[in-house]
C-alpha cells in the first residue's frame, strides 16, 4: 500500500509547511505593530522639517545661488532612482511592485535618451532588477532595520546621496518605496527627493497651529539666524535624511503588514490542502479495506 | 518679547526623528543657537535657527526646571511657538558621564584617524566630536 504511505507523507509535509507560515505570521503581526508605531511616531519631525524647508525656501525663492539641492542643476540628464525593498522574500507583491515600478520608470527614462542610476536599499531590490539593469545598479545597501531602523543608518544613506550628488553623480533623484497604508494594502509611491519639491507652506498636519498661521498674514517674514543660506545648506542634507527615514519606516511597516497577509493566505491554502489530501486519504483506504474483504470472502467461497 | 501677548506660556516641542518628545506649555526655554543661546518667551518674533549641540534649559518661575541636552538640530519659533528639531535629545540627568566621556574619547580618535587618511570625509567626525564634547560639557554643568 505504497500509495497510502505516499499520501501520509504528502499531508505530514503540509502540515509543517502550514506550522512555519503560521508562525511567520505571528511574528510579522507583532513586528507590525511596533513598525506602524515608528512610523506614526516619526511623522511630526518629517511634516515640521518640511515646514521649515518650506518656510526658508518661500524666502531664498528667486534668490540667486540659492543651493543647487533646492532648485536642480538646470539639467535633467541623469536620475538616479531608490528603490527601497525588503532584504527578505515570502512577502506577497511587495518587493516585486517596486521592482515593476522601477522597471517602469527606467525604462521610460532611457526611451526619452536619460541616463538611469539605481541604488537598490535592500538586498530583494538588487535580485529582481540585476537581469534587465546589471549595469545600471551603482550600489545596493543591505541589512538595514534588522531590527529597528535607525535614524543613523538613514543619515548615512543620505550622506552617501548627497556625496554622489556633489561630484555631478546625478541631477534628479526619485526614492520608490512602499506606503503604509494598512496590512491590507501598501501604495507604490514614487516621491522626488532632489531638487527638493517644496510643498506649500500651509500646515494640514497640525490642526491646531493652522488657524494661528493664518493670522500671521500670508507670508511671515522670518528672522534666520544665521543667513538663509547656510541653514539651507544644513537643512536640506538633513531633509534628505529625513525623508529616507520616513521611507524606510513606511517600506518597514509595508513589509511586515505583506507578510502577514501573505502568509495568512499561505497557511488558509496549506489547511485547505490537507482537507483535501486527508479526504483522498480516507478514500484510498477505504477502497483498500474493501478489496482485502472482497479478496478474504471471495477466497472462503472458493473453498466451499 | 513684547509684554502684549494674551498668553503668558510658550508651547515648547521638542521633536526628534523617532518621535515627539515634549509638547508643552512652559514659562520661557533657552535654546543654544548656532549664533548664541537665545531665550524664547511668549510673543518672540518670528524666527529659524540652526541649533549647535549644547543644552536646553526649560524655565519656570525663574528657575531652571529642566535642561536637555541635544545633538544640535534646528529651532523654528513663533509668537506662539517653540519648535525644536533635534537629531539626539537627553534630559541632562540620565546622561551617564563615563559614556560621554567614552564617545567622547572614541570621537577623538576616530577623527584623528579620518584626518590622517586623505580620502576619508570628516564632517560628519567632525559633529560628532562636536556632539561629544557637548555632551560633556553639559554632565560637568550639572
Amino acid at each position: 500500500m505504497s500509495n497510502l504511505k505516499d499520501l501520509k507523507v504528502r499531508i505530514n509535509s503540509v502540515k509543517s509547511t502550514q506550522k512555519i507560515t503560521s508562525a511567520m505570521k505571528m511574528v510579522a503581526a507583532a513586528k507590525l505593530r511596533r513598525a506602524q508605531e515608528g512610523a506614526e511616531a516619526a511623522r511630526p519631525f518629517a511634516s515640521r522639517m518640511e515646514r521649515m524647508v518650506a518656510a526658508v525656501g518661500d524666502s531664498i525663492a528667486g534668490i540667486d545661488g540659492a543651493p543647487r539641492m533646492l532648485v536642480g542643476t538646470g539639467k535633467d540628464d541623469t536620475h538616479l532612482i531608490v528603490a527601497c525593498t525588503a532584504d527578505r522574500g515570502l512577502c506577497g507583491g511587495f518587493n516585486s511592485s517596486i521592482a515593476r515600478e522601477v522597471r517602469k520608470m527606467a525604462l521610460n527614462l532611457k526611451r526619452d535618451g536619460k541616463t538611469v542610476k539605481i541604488l537598490c536599499l535592500g538586498r530583494k531590490g538588487k535580485d529582481n532588477l540585476k537581469r534587465d539593469f546589471a549595469s545600471d545598479i551603482i550600489d545596493t545597501i543591505e541589512g538595514i532595520g534588522k531590527r529597528n531602523i535607525e535614524y543613523g543608518e538613514a543619515i548615512g544613506v543620505a550622506d552617501s546621496i548627497t556625496q554622489l550628488f556633489d561630484d555631478d553623480g546625478f541631477d534628479v533623484c526619485t526614492i520608490v518605496f512602499n506606503r503604509f497604508q494598512s496590512a491590507m494594502t501598501q501604495i507604490t509611491t514614487a516621491q522626488q527627493l532632489i531638487p527638493f519639491a517644496v510643498p506649500e507652506a500651509k500646515d494640514e498636519s497640525n490642526g491646531e497651529a493652522a488657524p494661528k498661521a493664518a493670522s500671521e498674514g500670508p507670508s511671515p517674514i522670518f528672522i534666520f539666524e544665521p543667513e538663509e543660506q547656510d541653514i539651507l545648506s544644513e537643512l536640506l542634507p538633513r531633509n534628505i535624511g529625513v525623508q529616507i527615514f520616513q521611507a524606510l519606516l513606511e517600506s518597514a511597516a509595508s513589509e511586515h503588514g505583506a507578510r502577514m497577509t501573505s502568509m495568512d493566505n499561505a497557511t488558509r491554502n496549506a489547511g485547505d490542502m490537507i482537507d483535501k489530501l486527508t479526504l483522498i486519504f480516507n478514500r484510498t483506504r477505504q477502497a483498500a479495506i474493501t478489496t482485502e474483504l472482497v479478496e478474504i470472502v471471495s477466497g472462503a467461497e472458493a473453498l466451499k | 518679547m513684547s509684554e502684549t501677548t494674551t498668553t503668558d506660556r510658550v508651547e515648547f516641542e521638542l521633536v526628534s526623528p523617532q518621535r515627539l518628545l515634549r509638547s508643552e506649555p512652559v514659562e520661557m526655554v533657552v535654546v543654544p543657537g548656532a549664533e548664541g543661546d537665545f531665550g524664547v518667551l511668549p510673543g518672540h518674533s518670528l524666527l529659524i535657527a540652526t541649533v549647535r549641540p549644547g543644552v536646553i534649559d526649560i524655565h519656570e518661575g525663574g528657575q531652571v526646571k529642566e535642561s536637555i541636552f541635544v545633538a544640535g538640530g534646528f529651532a523654528e519659533v513663533s509668537p506662539e511657538r517653540c519648535t525644536v528639531l533635534a537629531e539626539e535629545a537627553v534630559p541632562v540627568g540620565d546622561i551617564d558621564k563615563a559614556a560621554a566621556e567614552t564617545r567622547l574619547e572614541n570621537a577623538k580618535a576616530a577623527l584623528a584617524k579620518a584626518e590622517a587618511d586623505p580620502d576619508a570625509t570628516t564632517a560628519a567626525l567632525g559633529r560628532e566630536l562636536k556632539a561629544a564634547e557637548a555632551m560633556v560639557a553639559a554632565v560637568a554643568r550639572s
